[in-house]
């Protein structure tokens, strides 16, 4: 049965197709993290495909940017309810990254500098569906924004875009992650609204 | 956690707490309880079916059917005014929760605790503080609380109540303006003064940060340069700048 709030809704903001149930628009960029912001330079940066505690693949940030670099330009949902239409990134796609590995996994687990992590099927990675993004509307990303590098995984809520990204292990079946642990959904798709378990 | 689906809460209680900022007290049927520092989802629903939704952090905690928010009116914010300004006793909205696992002290830990607030942020640190002191722990919290001038303060009766004797240390920093015999600084929190209101690093204080996203990043910034471990600091960004 529906609660109605007396008087509510005179402020009500425009609703727009593309915002799924319970977002709503900003033209700011917020922030969500559960502590401070990793500084990382670049000259350290690495980023390691791991398996069983084994390292598949490994690249430096120059070996990353020697790659094909995509145009990125998406929506972005908040589970903390902001969405962002239209903007504009440039990464390498995971494909592109896991084109010579070969594994069974059916997950991956995301890692950051910072020791932040995410869970994320590895069919929501794929297939053009995910990157490793450095560019954001044209500058170099923000350390506040997960700079040097994120995840970016446009079509789940934006935490599992794992900021500061450092690598990916590949597993054979679901864990949870940092945020994921701490009561928040293990997949995460904004439009049938995965927030907590 | 017990999440569970949306519950109907009625406005028991509303009081001002800031010029621009209001506490709600919330009966809850079947309130599954929190710990302090948790938040719940508020949806308000107009005659026509609109809906909204947006967080807000518990300033009560433990297992009691009511609960209560902190508010502080966003002026061009759509949410915020209506809970702010138009909300009356008896009104009813729903709620979901308690949510968010990370942004929370239990008893028990032993480490000294630093609470650290900005504007509204203070919300779920007076649970904190609360909690610390019904656990007979209040001696090892301090609460640093950053507003704008004296008038800006929420909970501030509470808060020096709490800071008595024996109690959490507190500290007050004021941004714009402060109170009339003042003789601290006015401005934003430099590592000079963070330094001498905080738990020194070498006690590994739990340090706890929430305010608007710019206050909690220039804060928790400013923590790791004094040498307080990335990992030992827990924030909450509220949004903002
Ligand atoms: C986990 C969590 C806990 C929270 N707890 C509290 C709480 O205890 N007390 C409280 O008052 N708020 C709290 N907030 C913020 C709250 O959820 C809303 O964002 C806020 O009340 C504004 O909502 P609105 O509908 O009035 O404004 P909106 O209509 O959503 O936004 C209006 C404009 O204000 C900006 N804006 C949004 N939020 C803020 C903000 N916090 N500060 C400055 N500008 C903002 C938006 O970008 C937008 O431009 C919390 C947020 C989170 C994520």
């Amino acid at each position: 049965m529906a609660v109605f709030s007396r008087g509510f809704g005179a402020r009500r903001r425009d609703t727009d197709p593309n915002l799924p149930p319970g977002q709503y628009l900003t033209e700011d960029f917020p922030v969500l993290s559960a502590g401070p912001t990793p500084r990382i330079d670049t000259a350290e940066w690495s980023f390691d495909v791991i398996e069983d505690g084994r390292g598949l693949a490994r690249w430096s940030w120059d070996d990353l940017l020697a790659l094909p670099i995509e145009d990125i330009a998406t929506d972005i949902h908040c589970v903390t309810r902001w969405s962002k239409l239209g903007t504009s990134w440039r990464g390498v796609s995971i494909d592109t990254l896991l084109e010579d590995v070969d594994s069974e996994a059916t997950h991956v687990m995301a890692h950051s500098y910072g020791g932040y992590t995410t869970n994320i099927p590895l069919e929501d990675l794929t297939d053009g569906k995910a990157w490793i993004a450095f560019e954001f509307e044209g500058e170099p990303l923000d350390p506040e924004h997960g700079g040097p590098a994120r995840l970016l995984v446009p079509h789940l809520y934006f935490w599992k875009s794992a900021k500061w990204v450092k690598g990916l292990e590949l597993m054979d079946g679901d864990a949870p992650g940092f945020w994921e642990q701490n009561g928040y959904n293990m997949h995460g798709d904004p439009w049938t609204e995965e927030r907590y378990w | 956690m017990i999440v569970g689906a949306w519950r109907p809460a009625r406005v028991a209680d509303v009081a001002a707490a800031t010029p621009t900022a209001r506490v709600l007290t919330l009966d809850v049927p079947g309130w599954p309880g929190s710990d302090a520092g948790q938040h719940v989802d508020v949806r308000l629903t107009a005659e026509d079916g609109y809906q909204a939704v947006r967080s807000y952090s518990l300033g009560s905690y433990g297992s009691a059917e009511r609960i209560e928010l902190g508010v502080d009116e966003i002026p061009d914010g759509e949410v915020s005014p209506y809970l702010v300004r138009d909300v009356r006793v008896g009104d009813e909205l729903e709620v979901k929760g308690p949510l968010g696992g990370y942004f929370v002290w239990r008893p028990g830990g032993g480490a000294p605790v630093q609470l650290i607030a900005g504007g509204s942020g203070v919300v779920p640190l007076v649970a904190m503080a609360r909690a610390a002191a019904d656990a007979g722990a209040a001696a090892s919290a301090r609460l640093l609380y950053s507003v704008r001038g004296p008038d800006a303060a929420m909970y501030r009766d509470e808060i020096e109540q709490l800071a008595g004797h024996g109690g959490v240390g507190l500290t007050w920093a004021y941004t714009r303006r402060a109170p009339e015999g003042w003789d601290g600084s006015v401005g934003r929190l430099d590592d000079e003064r963070l330094r001498g209101a905080v738990w020194d690093a070498t006690l590994r204080p739990d340090v706890f940060v929430c305010g608007p996203t710019g206050f909690v990043e220039h804060v928790a910034d400013a923590l790791v340069r004094l040498g307080h471990a990335p990992e030992r600091i827990r924030t909450e960004r509220f949004g903002g700048g």
